[in-house]
């Protein structure tokens, strides 16, 4: 059974909370949200998460905890969370805007707000997942920085970089990171089908690029079992992001392609299902 | 212990244009929508509203009362961008103060406290700081390791003249009690607010209150509450849980349809117009 190219999405979003330990796991969107219950059905089985709302909840559903938004907040301050983002834009130093498009004080698009992404990029590691990676979410300069990037947390003084980190970027088409000497982004693996000049050209900005670039792991025969019949058995994932042998047009099914499922200081909806948890 | 119960229409009779005013819930999660409507019906306008926004913020914006928003974010939850805020912003109606989340709460604890500000790190770096309102503070006290000394957002106070708040019970003294899994910041913002208007699903007696539920349901103490009103269905089409989850379709149909012809539907009456008319609308859909 190969793997599709969400399922390798999935893998690349699981590794993030590798290693992570007991922290709160704040998956949002689809594809990170399945990637998170995988990382704890597999090799970080001490993570928490939530069922979207209030509850901190166990992979068949069982409460465990209560986390409403106040102590939400206190866990992102607090620092045990790792939480996985959307961005409509994000730059080379890893600013990320989901606020607008366009000069803030007269918006040409309004998307969501800055929401939690401020506290939560000062204060845990902050990935992000982008479901189509283009030019147009891989900017030169974004329009509005609500996640902080290592440029602007730098310049901002010892408070902001202090807690501050963003361990990966995971695309639909690569996985990328800011381990380079002055924190820009960097190309770390590419899913199997994609060549490093597809990540390339749909980046609007110098990429750094090491001379070998890995394809991202292969999923084990637990792992696919576990994402196809026990955390997404309806098959979500797949119109997060659609397959390019199943011939599916890129970019269709979100008609909203600028916004991020959500960008708060609290997960996404997650699939239904076992351990879906969704209320 | 005094009778505070009121109707809506008693609660917009005590606010005035030009307020300050904070609505409790959560994007669209347990709304005061009940009083939204009333204030729709009203004249009031030129408001500053202290909002964690959903249609609230939606309703407010599109009928052109709101001067100053302060948020930070929009959205129906289920529909993550809230449209008729967002046409609203699009044609730059209002003043928005865009906050982080963390900060709003910091800003309603400041408020609560009586405190100007209080100190946070979220905000630094990012574009919020563009707010000419906002400044910075410097720990007195020396970090043990680096010795160095932290500067943070000092976040100003988000004080209000009214809060607007909605419960799934209270007693006739303004004793208010959530249900549902979340407190939201409902109890923040009647200790923010000079006075307070809780609507709530049901009146019943204080010792109703505790009878199933435990006390720590007991959300808000009547010494920070002016007004009750008992609205049933009041924070509809948000949830209200468990007494009802969102209504998904009518949440839909406000977002697609064009204000005007939303407000002449549903708005034009008072809140018993209100629910007939979503009545009617649901009878029809099922047909």
């Amino acid at each position: 059974m190969d793997a599709t190219r969400a399922e390798y999405c999935v893998i690349a979003c699981a590794e993030a909370w590798r290693g992570d330990g007991e922290v709160l796991a704040s998956p949002m969107g689809l594809i990170p949200s399945v990637g998170a219950r995988l990382a704890r059905h597999t090799f970080s089985p001490d993570l928490l998460l939530t069922d979207g709302e209030a509850l901190l909840v166990g992979p068949d559903g069982t409460p465990e905890g209560w986390l409403p938004y106040r102590r939400h907040l206190t866990t992102v301050t607090g620092g045990r969370r790792h939480v996985m983002m959307g961005a409509s834009q994000i730059d080379r130093f890893g600013n990320q805007n989901i606020a607008c498009v366009g000069d803030w004080s007269r918006p040409r698009r309004q998307l969501l707000g800055v929401r939690g992404a401020p506290v939560n990029t000062l204060n845990n590691p902050t990935s992000y997942w982008i479901p189509r990676h283009s030019p147009r979410v891989f900017v030169e300069r974004v329009d509005l920085v609500c996640g902080v990037g290592y440029d602007r947390a730098g310049a901002a003084g010892p408070s902001a970089t202090r807690f501050h980190r963003l361990p990966r970027v995971v695309t639909d088409l690569a996985v990328l990171d800011f381990a380079t000497p002055d924190h820009s982004m960097r190309l770390v693996s590419v899913h199997p089908g994609v060549t490093v000049e597809q990540v390339e050209g749909a980046t609007g900005f110098a990429l750094a690029v090491p001379d070998e670039v890995p394809f991202t792991r292969e999923p084990t025969a637990e792992e696919l079992e576990l994402i196809r019949t026990v955390i997404d058995p309806d098959g979500l994932r797949e119109r997060e992001v659609p397959d390019p042998r199943d011939g599916g047009t890129r970019g269709g099914g979100a008609r909203e392609r600028d916004v991020p499922r959500a960008g708060g200081t609290r997960g996404g909806k997650a699939p239904a299902g076992p351990g879906g948890g969704g209320r | 212990m005094s009778d505070k119960t009121m109707s809506a229409q008693d609660v917009v009779g005590r606010l005035e244009s030009g307020m300050t005013l904070g609505i409790g819930g959560w994007g669209s999660r347990r709304k005061p929508m009940a009083l939204v409507r009333a204030l729709l019906r009203s004249e009031i306008t030129d408001l500053t509203v202290v909002s964690y926004g959903g249609p609230d913020v939606g309703l407010l914006a599109a009928a052109g009362r709101i001067r100053t928003l302060v948020t930070a974010f929009v959205t129906l939850d289920s529909v993550p961008l809230e449209p008729h805020y967002r046409a609203a912003r699009e044609r730059g109606a209002f003043e928005l103060r865009e906050v982080d989340e963390a900060m709003f709460m910091w800003g309603l604890h400041a408020a609560a406290n009586r405190l100007p500000f209080l100190p946070v790190r979220a905000g630094l770096g990012s574009d919020v700081m563009r707010d000419p309102g906002l400044r910075t503070v410097t720990s007195p006290y020396p970090d043990a390791v680096s010795g160095r000394r932290e500067e943070f957002v000092a976040m100003p106070a988000l004080r209000l003249d009214a809060a607007l708040v909605h419960m799934n019970r209270a007693d006739r003294a303004g004793n208010g009690q959530y249900l549902g899994p979340d407190p939201y910041f409902d109890d923040l913002f009647c200790e923010a607010a000079d006075a307070t208007y809780v609507s709530c699903e049901r009146i019943v007696d204080t010792a109703e209150l505790t009878k199933e539920a435990a006390p720590q349901t007991l959300l808000l103490q009547r010494s920070s509450v002016t007004g009750v009103v008992e609205t049933p269905n009041g924070a509809h089409f948000t949830s209200c849980v468990p007494d009802y989850g969102r209504d998904e379709a009518f949440q839909r149909l406000y977002a697609t349809t064009p204000y005007a012809e939303f407000a002449e539907r549903f708005l034009g009456g008072g809140e018993h117009a209100y629910q007939s008319a979503v009545h009617t609308w649901r009878k029809e859909r099922e047909r």
